[in-house]
């Protein structure tokens, strides 16, 4: 059995060998692959907070990815057509910066995550489920009806936004920009599951009970968790966005937040990398499996299936003979 | 005699036309071990949850130490002194044996709301939950996972956790609960001992154990106190006899 300690970094280490390879072979399409890998695992390791550790299964999550990438496309949109957005008396330009469209979008997400989980945590199981998921269709539906930012088209971004000092357009580039934002959430993470306020959340989903009974609030815990977990896959969703320089209806659509629980299970719930091997797995098989077949989704769905009859841990669990934790 | 730390005035909680806890006034005395017994059905679950705070009375008073906390949370009740033990086990199965002891000792500490610092590397906070561990007996088990604990050392961790939050009256709802002869020994001689630091108000079936540990016995059966006295006096009781103990007993 291999100690997770190793999985891990091997992991960063394929993700950085397999651009730069690329980079040096002149592939530059493989290099974007790998940008939409990152960007999805840093989704997911938001979602990798109230799923793996709080325990809430949200299938609403598309709706801070599609918040993140709307708040692109909106700032973007105003900015690349020189007409200030107007909400009533305030006036704001649009901008073409990423650090001023990030901090947007994960506020914002954020703000909707506080709502929604106001609402939603102190459901469990099933019900916890439906209102998240129905949350979605609301963002979902509403974006399409949302005709100013092109409705069911979506919308286009010519340029990729600019971060100071880089070439945002060079792929590579791009690349180091999500990667480094993958490892600090990552580092996040470890750090959150290791504080006082893990070890309360990781309790509250393990055993609300004795959590109020030494005088924490679980409910609270999971709040805050699902706020921070939001905020982090809306960052990704303005990435997701800028990558694709696109935005449309599909960043709220619910396979997305399945998509998101899916790459979670495939890599381990819980864990560190889970969500990185997840979404590392997820990308190669679309394009791999995708290039040989148009019905990749049924051999997703077999592997799946496997990981889930087969190991509760994903392929982490698998690697290190550990079972992850129980949602 | 000093005010008791913990009372209930007069409580009651119906279900429908059932009285589950009818007209219940309880008191627990520094020092003390009062236990309360009572057939299957007796209403003594619906008694824990009106002190713990789980259920809300429909008329009556909990006080602890002198202030009411009828309405309280079961978190503040927490705070203001109150460490219950659960007749299930309501561990984190997944953590380690410390980890559990730290969470009992966050609670105590009021300040979960730190996300970078390592908790396990906060010295209050182990050092809390390790002289809780020590004096359970657990202190040499503290890395292992408590799934792979044995039910009597869930039991004693159980415990442990209530002691992280230096209670000032514990509620310990069956303690006993699935431990052998041997375990429930043990178990009795610690509670034993316990009773000095804080009172305890001791839900139990085991009637040995209730024999032995408690200074004084409530009886409840279909939701009233039917008696409250000291062993002797509720081994002879008639009216205990007829309703609990058989009359063998």
């Amino acid at each position: 059995m291999i100690a997770e300690r190793h999985i891990n970094w091997a992991v960063i280490a394929l993700f950085l060998i397999i651009p730069i390879g690329a980079l040096l072979l002149d592939e530059p399409f493989t290099i974007t692959l790998a940008t939409k890998a990152a960007v999805l695992a840093l989704a997911a390791v938001g979602l990798n907070i109230a799923l793996g550790i709080g325990g809430l299964v949200s299938l609403g999550h598309a709706v801070f990815f599609g918040l993140g990438g709307y708040a692109m496309g909106i700032l973007a949109f105003h900015a690349q057509t020189y007409s200030p957005l107007e909400l009533g008396p305030l006036t704001i330009a649009g901008t073409k910066s990423m650090p001023v469209i990030w901090i947007t979008a994960m506020l914002v997400s954020a703000l909707i995550a506080w709502i929604i989980g106001l609402l939603s945590v102190r459901t469990t199981g099933v019900y916890f489920i439906m209102i998240t998921l129905a949350f979605g269709q609301m963002f979902f539906y509403f974006s399409i009806s949302c005709s100013a930012y092109g409705g069911e088209d979506g919308l286009s971004i010519y340029v990729r936004n600019g971060f100071p000092g880089l070439n945002t357009l060079v792929p590579i580039q791009f690349f180091g920009l999500c990667f480094a934002l993958l490892c600090i959430a990552l580092f996040i993470f470890a750090r959150l599951r290791a504080s006082a306020f893990g070890l309360a959340l990781n309790a509250s989903r393990q055993t609300p009970a004795r959590v109020q009974t030494v005088g924490l609030n679980p409910l609270r815990m999971k709040l805050v968790a699902f706020v921070i977990s939001g905020a982090i896959t809306g960052l990704a969703g303005a990435l997701f966005a800028d990558l694709n320089r696109f935005v449309s209806p599909v960043m709220f659509s619910w396979q997305l937040s399945g998509e998101l629980i899916i790459l979670i299970i495939m890599g381990g719930v819980g864990r560190l990398m889970g969500p990185v091997i997840g979404a590392g797995l997820f990308v190669i098989l679309e394009h791999w499996l995708g290039g040989l077949t148009d019905y990749w989704h049924v051999w997703l769905g077999a592997i799946l299936l496997g990981i889930v009859l087969f190991g509760r841990g994903g392929v982490i669990g698998f690697l290190t003979g550990k079972e992850g934790p129980h949602v | 005699m000093s005010d008791p730390v913990l009372a209930t005035r007069n409580l009651m909680k119906s279900f429908g036309a059932l009285k589950a806890t009818n007209d219940v006034t309880i008191d627990l005395r520094v020092g003390e071990i009062h236990a309360i017994i009572g057939p299957n059905g007796a209403g003594k679950s619906t008694l824990i949850g009106l002190i713990t705070g789980n259920l809300a009375p429909d008329s009556g008073a909990v006080d602890l130490q002198g202030r009411e906390i009828t309405r309280a949370s079961v978190e503040h009740r927490a705070h203001a002194g109150l460490g219950r033990t659960f007749q299930i086990s309501a561990l984190a199965m997944e953590d380690t044996v410390l980890e559990n002891a730290v969470l009992g000792a966050l609670g105590a500490s009021g300040r979960p709301w730190r996300f970078w610092r390592s908790v396990l590397g906060d010295p209050d906070l182990t050092g809390r939950a390790m002289a809780a561990l020590e004096q359970v007996g657990l202190a040499d088990h503290r890395n292992t996972v408590c799934r792979e604990l044995s039910h009597g050392q869930r039991r004693q961790l159980e415990v442990a956790v209530a002691l992280t939050l230096e209670p000032k009256a514990f509620l310990m709802d069956e303690p006993m609960a699935g431990l052998g002869a041997e375990g429930s020994t043990t178990m009795t001689g610690f509670l034993d001992g316990l009773r000095a630091q804080a009172p305890i108000l001791l839900v139990e079936h085991d009637m040995d154990a209730v024999f032995a540990l408690a200074d004084r016995i409530s009886v409840l059966d279909y939701g009233r106190i039917i008696a409250t006295g000291t062993v002797d006096e509720i081994r002879t009781h008639p009216d205990v006899r007829s309703a609990y103990l058989g009359e063998d007993a």
